[in-house]
């Protein structure tokens, strides 16, 4: 690791220009969970950590049942399943939230870091993607907000420019007859980088997909949202046979590459595997059924 | 004093708080990472990104010119060597030779992280900066990677003064290869005995190098000063080897040497071979300034030794009604880039629980491309165990035979002849397996779908090796108790109950410490299971001089012949009825309070070897459940059963069988050297050199047998090592029941398995 310097803005203004005069060598810090490990590894050549954790938009959560939810980016993990509205009305960001890293990391991982990360198999992208998130980014030229499906760009790069940052992320509000669901595939039980990771929103109307979103993460660059799975589900039953269609879809959409943690064959298969189970138990949490997200806290 | 069916102890078996736990919970104890000397420099090591590459050119002179920069060391630092001097590195032994070009690369870098120098500055970050200022001009060479290549006469050569020893009397070969050692065992007429057979299973079976995973990193602080003296802190299994290895490679005298041991975050064979610790005294020599290193956790994967990776076929016949009547077994292990892998035992250890009459085993030790490895946990048996209880598994399935009856059929028994030809002592080979056979988990029925059932025996020699230790007894009757051989895993406690055991005191009399090598006699490493067993040897010792001394004392305390006085097991000292007719007695602790001014007090050392090991087995039962869509295996449900011998401290034993079953469970499941055609680990990180956690196995149930070691004052055979030898075909076994795949290439990972459960399905 080499020597850096570590400052702490109160204001969104303050950050933006640190950040810009910090240039390349400067970075948010939110958790840290990933940035330190990438200081330390010398990955990235980082001189400046901004610590956004002191801005007071970067950690709040603010709900609304008619406008939704928005969380500030640096929010931790474990304050969001500790939150009675989150828990009540998002349960695939409680899904995300709790299997990322263990206790421990909970404590500091953010989803404004996850996404900002931009890794391909983070944890939490695809929940964030099927649940209309949309990133609101403070910078030097004003404030944007991008929707999650088009924030990343490629394995650790996102639309993010010169002294720009994520303040907050928002999401609409639920359906009543909505569901969602995230799972992923590790090797192991906890501790691990998803080998390929996925996340299903449907809304019905009876046994009718009136609206559906599937996304799958470490299978390509980004995280993608798989449109042709929500083709093969929209006006259709929920049907073993849609549900296959919509699988498939994800299957054909996946271009991922052979590495130390999975192969394409293996990752292919398991796209449709885990957007097969996202759907059904997606469906089943529209229908009112209590699945338990499984993460290890 | 040799052990019966069941003595009754008074403090072994029993559970007390070990002495190192309270600074151990508490963050007080102090590892080697916590050294802290004035003036200290912090060292980094440069490595090699090629894993096969001719060093053509070094240029430090950048390095050197950076603020803060105080030294760089090389190869060219290490002095003149003496090749022909051999370490007794106990279960690691390897020529000097080997060793320093592993310290640092000579003329080729021979394995990606190979060291090629070392910088020392005055912050870690200078010194890591600086290593970016060193130019190597390298000139790639092709990798070599795979065994069986790299035992092909054509393949390129690692070395060109490397010649393959046979240790089956062949001599030394004519020219130099990759092979470092060749052997073969032979019994009975292998070739009637496949005649005799009316089924014969010959498969193949491959496993990954896998590294031994303890957590904490290598370290070592070195100062040389002035007057030519050099002290070492460092975290190892034996400070003794750390010493002779730092006395061949850097040319002192063992006197001048001092190595202070500090407390060990795990090493499980790997913390015997010395990598920092003499690039750290060079720099210190340099510099006039203590030195301090601590590998990355990168480092530690991809520098240190980790376990073979293997190549093994076995080949075994039975007749019809079960009986085993010839087994083929051959081998091939990496070495990593110098010789010297574990493949001698895997040789020894692979028909190890069996009696087999015709049989032949041959070995080769193979060097390619990659680090060069270390012991682990019974080094060499869990691979060939893989293999043999795979065939086995099978045999009982061709045979319609419980896989426990089978076995129990052609067990090993006192008397059996090792495949090396010789005789087995006692042993609790077929207790064990009855001891599976009967327990609750073996007799209950595993319902569900796609789960499965598999078992798999283990057997482990075991260590002797040489411990020493002094005791002083203090006025008010307790006792300073010092010792050699570092604390892994409860020896501290361990020797102080077999002391107390032996002197009938109480455990809390005996206060145990671990000294550096100026303060106590050479002990070897602990490892090869080998300490506790040897402790007690030695802790009998110390009593028993402890117990004459009192006796000669109290003799001339009361003025009456030496004969007439006994010490007794109640640590009660006896003498003859007085004249008035008043009994002469004395314990221990108004003795000891009599001592001063009696003569003075007493102390008695121990130097022991002890040779009368007990061999080890262990017989795994497993369920499993696979995930026929991912390919993820879960273990549900995990037994070791195992000959201990006498357990001393049993929470100690059981975890020692807990744990070497986790590592099991690891290298069978997911813990690999992944490597690309470069040669480069890609995955050395712990988030991607999988060892599994605690929510990846249940609660491992420790079953404890207790076939007493009639070679040892309380029966205690080495138990930390065999745990790890059955694991990986009882999982595999359990696989192929869940799912009907025999994963005969570990590990089996979910990518693995998926694999094979695909193209079964196409
Ligand atoms: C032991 C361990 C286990 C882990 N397990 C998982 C896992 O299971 N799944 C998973 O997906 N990840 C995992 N991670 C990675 C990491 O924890 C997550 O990606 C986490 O969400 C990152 O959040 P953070 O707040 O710590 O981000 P940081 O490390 O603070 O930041 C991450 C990146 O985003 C940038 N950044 C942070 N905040 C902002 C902002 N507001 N605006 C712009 N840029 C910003 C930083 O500069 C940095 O480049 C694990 C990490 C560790 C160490």
């Amino acid at each position: 690791m080499q020597a850096l310097k570590v400052v702490r803005p109160t204001t969104i203004a303050e950050a933006i220009e640190q950040l810009n005069e910090g240039g390349d060598g400067a970075r948010p810090l939110a958790g840290g969970t990933d940035v330190i490990v990438i200081a330390r590894a010398r990955v990235r050549d980082i001189d400046v950590l901004v610590d956004v954790k002191q801005i007071p938009e970067l950690t709040a959560i603010e709900w609304d049942p008619d406008s939704g939810l928005t969380i500030g980016a640096a929010t931790p993990c474990y304050e969001l399943y500790g939150n009675a509205d989150v828990v009540q009305n998002y349960p695939a960001i409680i899904d995300s939230a709790t299997l990322i890293g263990g206790t421990g990391i909970q404590g500091r991982a953010s989803f404004g870091g996850n996404l900002c990360n931009s890794s391909p198999s983070g944890d939490t992208i695809p929940t964030q993607i099927v649940l209309e998130g949309v990133a609101n980014i403070a910078g030097p030229n004003g404030e944007r907000s991008v929707p999650v499906e088009d924030f990343c760009t490629g394995p650790g790069r996102n639309v993010l420019g010169q002294g720009e940052f994520v303040v907050s992320i928002s999401f609409p509000a639920p359906d009543a007859s909505g569901g969602a669901r995230f799972l992923r595939f590790i090797p192991r039980n906890e501790m691990d980088i998803a080998v390929c990771n996925a996340a299903s929103a449907v809304k019905l109307d009876g046994d009718t997909v009136r609206w559906a979103r599937v996304s799958i993460g470490a299978v390509a660059p980004t995280p993608l949202l798989v449109q042709g799975a929500a083709d093969a589900l929209v006006g259709k039953p929920l049907t073993d046979e849609t549900i296959e269609a919509a699988a498939e879809a994800s299957k054909d959409a996946a271009t991922p590459i052979d590495d130390m943690r999975g192969s394409i064959k293996q990752r292919k298969h398991l796209s449709a595997v885990l957007t097969r189970r996202t759907l059904q138990q997606a469906a089943r949490r529209a229908r009112g059924e209590d699945i338990p997200s499984v993460g290890g806290h | 004093m040799v052990a019966t069916d069941k003595p009754a102890y008074r403090v072994i078996g029993s559970r007390p708080v070990r002495p190192d736990g309270a600074d151990k919970v508490t963050g007080r104890a102090r590892y080697g990472a916590d050294v802290l000397l004035p003036g200290m420099l912090y060292g980094r090591v440069l490595r090699s990104p090629h894993a096969h590459a001719r060093i053509v050119r070094i240029d430090t002179s950048k390095a050197e010119a950076l603020d803060g920069v105080r030294a760089v060391a090389s190869w060219d630092d290490l002095p003149p060597k003496n090749w022909d001097e051999l370490p007794n590195l106990g279960e690691g032994a390897a020529e000097t030779r080997w060793m320093a070009r592993n310290v640092f690369a000579s003329d080729k870098a021979l394995y990606k992280g190979h060291a090629i120098a070392a910088v020392c500055a005055t912050d870690p970050h200078i010194a890591e900066d600086a290593l970016g200022l060193i130019e190597v001009e390298y000139e790639v060479l092709p990798p070599l990677l795979d065994v069986r290549e790299a035992m092909d006469p054509n393949a390129p050569l690692l070395h060109d003064d490397l010649y393959t020893t046979d240790l089956s009397g062949g001599g030394t070969s004519d020219e130099p290869t990759n092979i470092g050692k060749h052997l073969e065992f032979r019994s009975g007429d292998i070739e009637a005995g496949f005649e005799e057979a009316d089924i014969v299973v010959d498969r193949e079976f491959e496993t990954s190098m896998a590294h031994q995973g303890y957590l904490e990193p290598h370290n070592g602080t070195a100062m040389w000063s002035e007057d030519g003296e050099l002290t070492v802190w460092n975290s190892s299994q034996g400070p003794f080897v750390v010493r002779e290895q730092l006395h061949m490679l850097l040319d002192l005298p063992l006197s001048k040497v001092k190595v202070v041991p500090m407390e060990i975050g795990g090493g499980f064979g790997g913390k015997i071979p010395v990598y920092m610790e003499p690039m750290a005294a060079i720099l210190s020599k340099k510099t006039g300034r203590p030195v301090k290193m601590i590998m990355t956790r990168q480092e530690v994967l991809e520098a240190t030794g980790p376990t073979s990776g293997t190549w093994v076929r076995a080949k075994i016949g039975a007749t019809n009604d079960g009986r085993i009547v010839a087994a083929e077994i051959e081998l091939a292990f990496e070495a990593g880039a110098f010789p010297g892998s574990p493949f001698s035992a895997g040789a020894l250890c692979a028909l190890g629980p069996y009696d087999i009459e015709n049989q032949r085993v041959e070995g080769w030790d193979v060097c390619v491309n990659k680090p060069k490895v270390a012991a682990y946990r019974a080094p060499g048996a869990p691979a060939t165990a893989f293999a043999v209880e795979s065939v086995l598994d099978e045999l009982a399935e061709l045979l319609e035979r419980d896989p426990i009856d089978l076995r129990l059929q052609n067990a090993a028994r006192e008397g059996t002849r090792l495949s090396d030809g010789t005789p087995l002592p006692v042993v609790g080979n077929i207790e064990v397996m009855e001891r599976v056979q009967g327990s609750e988990h073996y007799r209950s029925e595993l319902q569900g779908e796609n789960r499965g059932r598999g078992v798999a025996m283990g057997y482990w020699r075991n260590g002797g090796m040489e411990t020493s230790a002094h005791a002083a007894i203090n006025q008010d009757g307790t006792i300073n108790l010092v010792v050699g051989t570092v604390d892994i895993g409860g020896l501290r406690a361990t020797h102080s109950m077999q002391l107390a055991e032996a002197l009938g005191l109480e455990y809390d009399d005996i206060r145990p410490q671990v000294v550096d090598t100026s303060a106590v006699g050479r002990s070897s490493v602990t490892g090869g299971s080998r300490s506790t067993f040897a402790a007690g040897w030695a802790m009998h010792e110390l009593a028993q001089d402890l117990r004459t001394q009192l006796e000669a004392r109290a003799a001339q305390i009361w003025g009456v012949e030496r004969d007439e006085v006994s010490y007794g097991d109640d640590a009660v000292v006896r003498g003859p009825e007085a004249e008035d007719g008043s009994e002469r007695s004395v314990s221990f602790k108004e003795l000891a309070g009599q001592l001063y001014g009696s003569g003075g007090m007493i102390q008695a050392r121990a130097d022991v070897s002890p040779t009368t090991v007990g061999p080890a087995y262990a017989g795994h039962v497993v369920d499993v459940e696979v995930d026929p869509e991912t390919g993820k295996v879960d273990i549900l449900r995990y037994t070791a059963v195992q000959d201990v011998g006498k357990a001393i401290h049993p929470s100690y034993v059981e975890g020692q069988l807990q744990g070497g079953a986790l590592q099991g469970i690891g290298m069978a499941l997911t813990e690999e050297y992944f490597y690309d055609d470069d040669g480069v680990m890609r995955n050395s990180s712990l988030l991607d050199y999988r060892m599994p956690t605690a929510l990846d196995t249940p609660m491992i149930d420790a079953v404890l047998v207790e076939v007493a070691n009639p070679g040892h004052p309380y029966g205690v055979r080495g138990v930390g090592e065999v745990p790890i030898v059955p694991p990986l075909a009882a999982i595999t076994n359990a696989i192929h029941a869940a799912t009907g795949v025999r994963m005969q290439k570990l590990p089996a990972s979910p990518r693995a398995v998926l694999n094979e459960l695909l193209s079964e399905e196409t």
